[in-house]
């Protein structure tokens, strides 16, 4: 399922912001507060803009400023070329806090936009009810907002951007004041919908503090930071959807956000482009046992192939961090998968269990191969002539990534996965590895 | 459709579309008595024939109803010029404040001989300058209310409006008018209820020595009491209530119960208002489509045409000119009544008269004093024990929300009767009179504040094992404490004004005075002394302002910043 977002024949520039700054009198009436410094960006048709930064950072304003609600400082915003003159004329904003009319219905609230255009009444209907029925709301169209639930009524604040076909949709921090599993859900539809091109928007620029979500979505992340605050780095994020955090390209750029927030001193950077890039060398393996694995595996056999992971930790009178190792590492092989809090037994698991002795290791070598620590070992190994290496051979490669005491846990791990696979052996009276046939 | 028949027309749409109609025969049938020709030689006399009655009330409940119309329209622009113009808003506040702490009642001749002179052979001036007085008993605290929504609209809420491209008349219906209605409504309804006081005070006056008698509840009662006919004013204090009680049931309670739909959705309602009226109206299947259907129709109509008619705008410089052309008119018209007003004073009154006055005032202030302590003293208790008991409460409410309605001014007489056979001191008993009315104030936001503390913190008090003492000291005087400020500055402010009527009562020609602003301010009218008559306001008014801002303001930010809860 890799699709790329949109084709790059259309990258006009719908929006350019150009030096812009914004300045507020202070409390006591003396002076002024600069809350943004000299920022400069453009937005392309076609693109996912996520705005990023520290809480009272001046998103929300930035937000603000390109829509034309507040008036820049100085610099100004362009729209298609020209300058902006009061509000922007084709986008619309989704609120946080939704910003719903309490007292209209769904429909009502919908069709608001559309009634100040003066577009005459049945088009109207027919236009809003198809929005609602694009954003799921079929059967509310005459519930009031009080009576829907936090997902729903953001559903409505969508619709009724989405209602008058704007060509930039803005959103200032959508989905944090829904609870997880909601804010997931309708992320995941609203980027559907984007990618399917079902939405007649042509870009978005959104502002979230929650950097998890910036990565999934954005097509380009700019990272706002310093006092006054500052365009710091803008990060071209070139991953397919569907973006999986599991994906080491995705923790890598969201590793990297993390120190653009954490870390106020890192120079700033133009462009940074995040791609694909081939998977780290040496992915820190789970200090796990294959005894251990084999043992969870076992147990959850005799669960029926699936347990809450608390609840296995509770029987097991381990504490849940104890058990976090062994659970990780039969995930990383392939042998189960953690899915809301539950463990459950994969394919692979339950063929792996069934299976004699021989073929089990059999199973396990081919699984142990795809993981790259253990490959680089063996693919080392049988470079040489004998087939042998020193240990400190390769501490002194794992040093670098992990820290003297980790980089000899890791060779541990590695060794003992790779004894029982029969992939390599090892001596330890004369600390050096060997390659099995 | 699951069984059930829905019917185009069915016997709540007979019922309401028969209450329709009467509610249109009665309006036009009363409303053509407001135009009949009079001479002032003749003033009409009022026959007390108890079967007028139900004509009289509709003709003061009309009265109150167009004061009520007119007030609505006053709040709506009043409150939107001063929300929405910076340098309109720095000299309409402050006016409205002005306007809210003038003991009107006493302006109520000045206005009377006013309106009279409009119109010198038609009841219509009279009607105009009673709908005037209730009209200036209403419109300040509405006005208030909808210049405070507009203020704490949510920022978001403004920036929805803007985005979504709603022109300034949609904005203003959907958004503003809508965001307020909740508070506009309440106001209304405690602005309606103080307005009775103020019919019964206006119907029936006496200036320049000459009776003026509108057809209403309170000339029914003023031409009894003149009389000493004790039946009839009974019978005019059981139509009152019965009025008060028809008002609330076919007319508040359904717009109470119907503007639920405008709260915000983060606030809670305390007790939810049900109207059964109003559910009979839901009902309705034959009228609610037509009325929806012409709604609609006609709001699609006003929608276009307002749209664009609020959209044009006159180019700046003449826009300018018109504010500060209207600004000087302004400027220049309340000159010139200043002066005015300052050289009959002078002219007129004498430096010891002046000072005299200023001693009366002091007089009617120990009076109000009294009554707002006395009040406290006695209602604020029962309140919290009406408050803390929800059964009580909801049975409770109701009835003093009636009495709070019921205008006081109408059995001042029959104090007068029980002072004359009782020989009780006037000087003292006059604060009985200011207390009537003043006192329902305090009870009523008693009750509320009571009703609002927290279940918690009154489970932490008994867990704790507060004694009595403690637990008063320590919750409910703190938790009741800006409910105590809201409603005692309404008493203040309800005594004095009852002051300029309670100071003066009267029994079948027999009348009761004592020394006091009010007395002379009443006095002042009747006689038509028009020099007394300013100085006597002026020195109320000045009594009234320094004191809010000098001891009320402070306790209401207080009140704010300390005790508020939640």
């Amino acid at each position: 399922m890799i699709e790329q977002p949109i084709a790059t024949a259309e990258q006009t520039t719908l929006l350019e912001v150009r030096e812009v700054t914004k300045a507020f009198p202070s409390p006591d009436g003396q002076g002024v507060i600069q809350v943004l410094s000299p920022l400069s960006f453009s937005v392309k048709a076609g693109e996912w803009v996520v705005i990023v930064g520290p809480s009272g950072g001046g998103k929300s304003t930035l937000l603000r400023i390109i829509l034309g609600l507040i008036p820049p400082t100085s610099g100004e915003v362009l729209v298609h070329g020209k300058p902006l003159r009061g509000v922007h004329p084709d986008a619309a904003l989704v609120f946080q806090q939704f910003a719903l009319l309490p007292w209209l219905t769904v429909l009502e609230n919908i069709e608001l936009p559309l009634r100040a255009r003066g577009v005459p009444r049945l088009e109207r209907l027919k236009r809003a009810l198809a929005v609602i029925d694009m954003m799921g709301l079929d059967g509310y169209e005459s519930a009031y907002p009080r009576e829907l639930s936090g997902g729903m009524k953001q559903r409505v604040g969508l619709a009724r951007a989405l209602v008058v076909e704007p060509e930039l949709l803005c959103m200032d921090e959508p989905f944090s004041a829904l609870d997880v599993l909601t804010a997931e859900n309708l992320r995941s539809e609203l980027l559907r919908l984007w990618l399917d091109r079902k939405m007649p928007t042509k870009a978005i620029v959104m502002v979230t503090h929650n950097l998890e979500e910036a990565v999934q979505l954005a097509d380009r992340i700019l990272v706002l930071g310093g006092r006054p605050t500052r365009l710091r780095a803008e990060i071209v994020v070139d991953l397919p959807h569907p973006r999986s955090p599991d994906n080491p390209a995705f923790r890598a750029v969201l590793d990297d956000l993390y120190r653009w927030m954490t870390d106020p001193h890192r120079p700033d950077q133009k462009v940074v482009v995040a791609t694909e890039a081939p998977a780290p060398p040496f992915l820190p393996l789970p200090h796990a046992r294959v005894g251990g694995i084999a043992g969870l595996l076992h147990i959850l056999a005799d669960a029926e192939g699936q347990i809450d992971l608390h609840e296995l930790a509770h029987r097991l009178h381990l504490p849940i961090d104890d058990l976090l190792p062994i659970v990780e590492a039969a995930r990383l092989l392939g042998f189960v998968e953690v899915k809301e809090g539950d463990l459950i037994l994969t394919e692979m698991g339950i063929r792996w269990l069934e299976a004699d002795i021989l073929r089990r290791k059999e199973i396990f070598r081919d699984l142990a191969l795809q993981i790259p620590l253990i490959a680089r070992i063996v693919a080392a190994l049988r470079s040489t002539r004998n087939k042998t290496l020193p240990m400190e051979f390769f501490l002194d490669l794992l040093d670098e990534h992990f820290g003297e005491e980790e980089a000899r846990r890791q060779l541990q791990t590695a060794i003992d996965w790779g004894r029982y696979a029969e992939l390599f052996t090892y001596d330890a009276t004369t600390e050096m590895l060997q390659a099995e046939e | 459709m699951l069984g059930k028949q829905i019917r185009l027309f069915n016997r709540y749409d007979a019922l309401v579309a028969a209450g329709l109609f009467a509610l249109l025969y009665a309006t036009v049938h009363v409303g053509q008595g407001m135009f009949v020709r009079f001479s002032p030689q003749h003033p009409a006399s009022l026959p007390l024939d108890p079967t007028l009655l139900p004509y009289y009330a509709a003709r003061s409940v009309l009265r109150m109803f167009v004061a009520l119309a007119f007030s609505v329209a006053f709040s709506l622009v009043y409150g939107s010029i001063a929300a929405k113009n910076r340098r309109a808003e720095r000299f309409l506040v402050p006016l409205l404040d002005i306007l809210q702490s003038v003991p009107v009642l006493g302006f109520l001749s000045a206005t009377v001989a006013f309106f009279v002179s409009l119109f010198p052979t038609n009841l219509f001036g009279l009607e105009l300058a009673s709908i005037f007085a209730i009209f200036t008993g209403q419109a300040w605290n509405m006005t208030f209310a909808f210049y405070h929504s507009l203020l704490t609209l949510p920022e978001p809420l403004k920036e929805a409006a803007t985005m979504m491209g709603l022109s300034r008349w949609q904005k203003f219906w959907k958004v503003e008018v809508s965001y307020a209605m909740l508070p506009l409504v309440w106001n209304g309804m405690m602005s309606f209820a103080g307005g009775w006081f103020f019919l019964a005070a206006s119907e029936a006056i006496t200036v320049l020595r000459r009776n003026y008698r509108l057809p209403g509840l309170g000339s029914y009662m003023a031409t009894a009491v003149e009389q000493g006919n004790l039946a009839a004013t009974l019978w005019a204090i059981g139509a009152m209530v019965v009025t008060i009680v028809a008002v609330d049931q076919f007319f508040w309670r359904p717009v109470v119960a119907w503007a639920e739909k405008f709260r915000a959705e983060e606030t809670e309602a305390v007790a939810k208002v049900g109207s059964w009226v109003l559910n009979l109206v839901r009902r309705t299947q034959l009228l609610r489509r037509w009325f929806k259907r012409i709604t609609v129709d006609v709001g699609e109509w006003l929608d276009r045409k307002m749209t664009r008619l609020s959209e044009a705008s006159l180019p700046e410089h003449v826009s300018l000119g018109l504010g500060r052309g209207l600004t000087f008119a302004l400027f220049t018209f309340c000159a010139y009544w200043f002066v005015r007003g300052v050289m009959i004073v002078v002219a007129d009154l004498s430096v010891s008269e002046m000072l005299k006055v200023i001693g009366l005032g002091l007089v009617t202030l120990a009076r109000v004093v009294v009554v707002v302590v006395v009040s406290t003293l006695v209602w604020v208790p029962t309140g919290v024990f009406i408050g803390l008991n929800p059964n009580l409460a909801r049975f409770a409410q109701p009835l003093v929300q009636i009495a709070a309605s019921f205008p006081a001014n109408m059995l001042y007489p029959l104090l007068a009767l029980v002072f004359l056979k009782t020989q009780f001191p006037f000087a003292i008993g006059s604060v009985i009179p200011m207390m009537l009315g003043a006192q329902w104030y305090v009870l009523f936001n008693a009750i509320a504040g009571a009703m609002s503390i927290p279940t918690e913190l009154q489970e932490a008090a008994s867990i704790f094992r507060l004694p009595a003492k403690e637990r008063w000291r320590w919750l409910i005087i703190p938790a009741l404490f800006p409910h105590w400020v809201t409603g005692a500055i309404t008493a203040w402010g309800g005594a004095w004004n009852a002051s300029i009527v309670a100071e003066v009562i009267e029994w079948h020609k027999q009348r009761l005075t004592t020394a006091g602003l009010g007395a002379y301010i009443t006095l002042a009218a009747t006689e038509g002394h028009a020099a007394a008559i300013v100085w006597g306001i002026t020195v109320m008014s000045a009594f009234v302002l320094t004191f809010n801002r000098l001891f009320w303001q402070r306790l209401y930010r207080l009140a704010e910043l300390r005790y508020k809860l939640g």
